[in-house]
């Protein structure tokens, strides 16, 4: 369990990290999300002992990370840039962590083959391919066989086939009762992955919360109907006391309504159908609304969407 | 959107999991081992060092060849002084080593794993500092003393006691890995291997350069002073009495005088190590 209590970190007169307080429990993935530049990074880095906080604190099973023995036996970390050295071979990059935590040398063999980098174990990483290099570094956070594991951004730069294997890589180890805290600024990401949330804007908590009830309290949904007789439907619609939206080309958008209700409503007024379905706004349409007021470094495009398209 | 943050009860409880790793208390000598496993798997040792060897063999049997065929005088002097040359081009390698030992850490991003790994700041500047110190006091030790053996034996060693066999073997050892800490406590502060390098080797050579042109007479007492305390000038004290100057400090003074300003400058690279953040 990572413990966060009131947690800051100022650089200059810039807050990264604004008095966080949150608890990442076992036996679950917790999606770590916030756009870039949220503080994502320098949390995790302080939860490490690497940064120092400017005040607050954060524990590990309530200790802090300096008062543990062995850190890598209680937690295993993959932070965001690399933190191997390129010209050292794959295997001694690991038996050096490995020495210094007293975990056995056969650890080394152990966590390669499971990441699938046997075969390249004498290599140097500096010629290893983006996902590799990922797989390295997922290799030496699982070194110690740890209860809780901090993965920062690590399906950035991954081809499909890497994402899945470390999508089910992370829900396999939260299976197995360890605690899994991930960061990322994919919300589909994060849908897929996580059991638990918490979104950050600007160093700020703005949510703590299951997955499940985001996507409850965060994605409209509404039913598109497309007619040859748009103004007659608007009409009826109207009089029932629906919400109607105009997208044009004869296609009408109702917030809050169902299928059921709609179709019925046209049946009743003798109005012809051409399209009647159910759509879900997107999460990731969820989560900009919420972090748009925290984004960093907004693009000056006047006529950029405001988030974006629907479809996840 | 200024909405406050809404977080969830209280969740179920899960059964944590435990490893079947038994867990052993780890210390100072694990930090070796891993520092240890560190210096010898990266090239750069490999090469410093063997380029460091190659230096001082090559230049100390061409010294002693060119003495030995032109008869020349060697004007009381030790026969072990022709060593000299070789030591003082080969510690820009030892140098180059120690700041590579921990500034590659910074530039690689290895020292945030290194520092997760293990939280003891100190103890890992400590690890470092003594894995590096043996290794570079072993090797410039017995190539020292090669170096040593061959020149007696092309010049002949006439009157050298051992007192002076052991300050150009054993003191000079100790001079060079001295001299590598201090680039290691550089390589620490400034975080930067190329620009600690610059830095040490502008420490080495520019007192002694600057020396050479300070014409004026009112700085004749500042000359004197970078002509007796350069390196160059304490590493030959371990080769002759007489030294480059008459009044600069001799023999093992010289180690004494390196020691504390690399104890100052260790210091100061722990202090910085534990404040910042990595």
């Amino acid at each position: 369990m990572i413990e966060l209590e009131g947690l800051t970190k100022r650089f200059g007169t810039k807050t990264a990290v604004d008095h966080l307080s949150f608890q990442v429990r076992p036996g679950q993935v917790t999606g770590f999300l916030g756009p870039n530049g949220a503080g994502k990074s320098t949390t995790m880095r302080m939860v490490l002992g690497l940064d120092h906080p400017t005040s607050g604190t954060a524990r590990i099973d309530g200790k802090h990370y300096g008062e543990l023995d062995e850190p890598l036996t209680y937690i295993g970390a993959l932070l965001e840039a690399g933190g191997l050295h390129g010209g050292r071979s794959a295997y001694n990059n690991l038996l050096c962590l490995a020495q210094s935590n007293r975990i056995p040398e056969r650890r080394v063999a152990e966590v390669l083959d499971l990441v699938g980098l046997s075969a390249v174990a004498r290599k140097k990483p500096k010629g290893f391919s983006m996902g590799m290099g990922q797989r390295l570094g997922i290799a030496a956070a699982l070194l110690g066989d740890p209860q809780i594991l901090m993965f920062d951004e690590p399906v950035n730069g991954l081809d499909p086939e890497g994402i899945h294997w470390i999508r089910n890589l992370m829900k396999a180890l939260a299976a197995e009762g360890r605690t899994i805290f991930v960061s990322s600024h994919l919300m589909s990401e994060m849908a897929l992955t996580a059991d638990h949330l918490i979104v950050i804007g600007r160093g700020k908590l703005l949510a703590d919360t299951s997955m499940a009830d985001f996507i409850h309290q965060n994605s409209r949904s509404y039913v598109r109907v497309r007619s040859p007789q748009p103004e007659q439907l608007r009409d009826a619609l109207h009089s029932s006391g629906m919400t109607v939206a105009e997208e044009g080309n004869g296609t009408l958008e109702i917030d809050g309504a169902t299928t059921e209700e709609v179709g019925e409503l046209a049946g009743r007024h003798g109005i012809v159908l051409h399209e009647l379905s159910a759509q879900r706004a997107s999460l990731e349409e969820a989560f900009m609304r919420m972090t748009a007021a925290a984004v960093e470094y907004h693009a000056h495009d006047a006529n950029a969407p405001q988030w974006a398209p629907k479809g996840v | 959107m200024t909405t406050a943050p809404y977080q969830q009860g209280p969740q179920p409880q899960y059964q944590q999991y435990t490893s079947p790793i038994p867990a052993r208390r780890a210390h100072l000598g694990d930090a070796l081992a891993s520092e240890w496993t560190k210096i010898r798997s990266v090239r750069s040792t490999m090469w410093t060092l063997g380029v460091m060897i190659v230096l001082m063999v090559g230049i100390g049997l061409l010294a002693a060849v060119a003495v030995s065929a032109s008869d020349a005088d060697m004007q009381g002097e030790s026969v072990l002084v022709l060593g000299f040359y070789g030591v003082l081009l080969g510690s820009i390698c030892v140098v180059t080593l120690g700041v590579l030992t921990i500034a590659s850490e910074h530039g690689t991003g290895m020292i945030r794993t290194t520092l997760t790994a293990c939280p003891s700041r100190g103890r890992v500047l400590l690890a470092k500092s003594i894995v590096f110190f043996l290794l570079t006091f072993t090797v410039t030790t017995v190539t020292a003393a090669l170096v040593a053996v061959l020149q007696a034996g092309l010049v002949g060693s006439g009157t050298t006691t051992g007192e002076e066999w052991l300050r150009a073997t054993v003191g000079v050892g100790l001079f060079i890995a001295v001299l590598g800490l201090l680039a290691l406590a550089v390589g620490a502060l400034i975080r930067h291997s190329a620009g600690a390098i610059t830095v040490m080797i502008g420490l080495m050579l520019l007192p002694l350069v600057a020396a050479m042109f300070m014409f004026s007479e009112s700085l004749v007492d500042v000359r004197q002073v970078l002509l007796d305390y350069s390196i160059p000038s304490l590493l030959v004290a371990f080769y002759s009495d007489a030294g480059i100057t008459d009044t600069g400090p001799e023999g093992w003074t010289s180690l004494g005088i390196l020691t504390g300003v690399t104890a100052v400058a260790l210091a100061g690279a722990f202090y910085a190590l534990d404040r910042r953040d990595v």
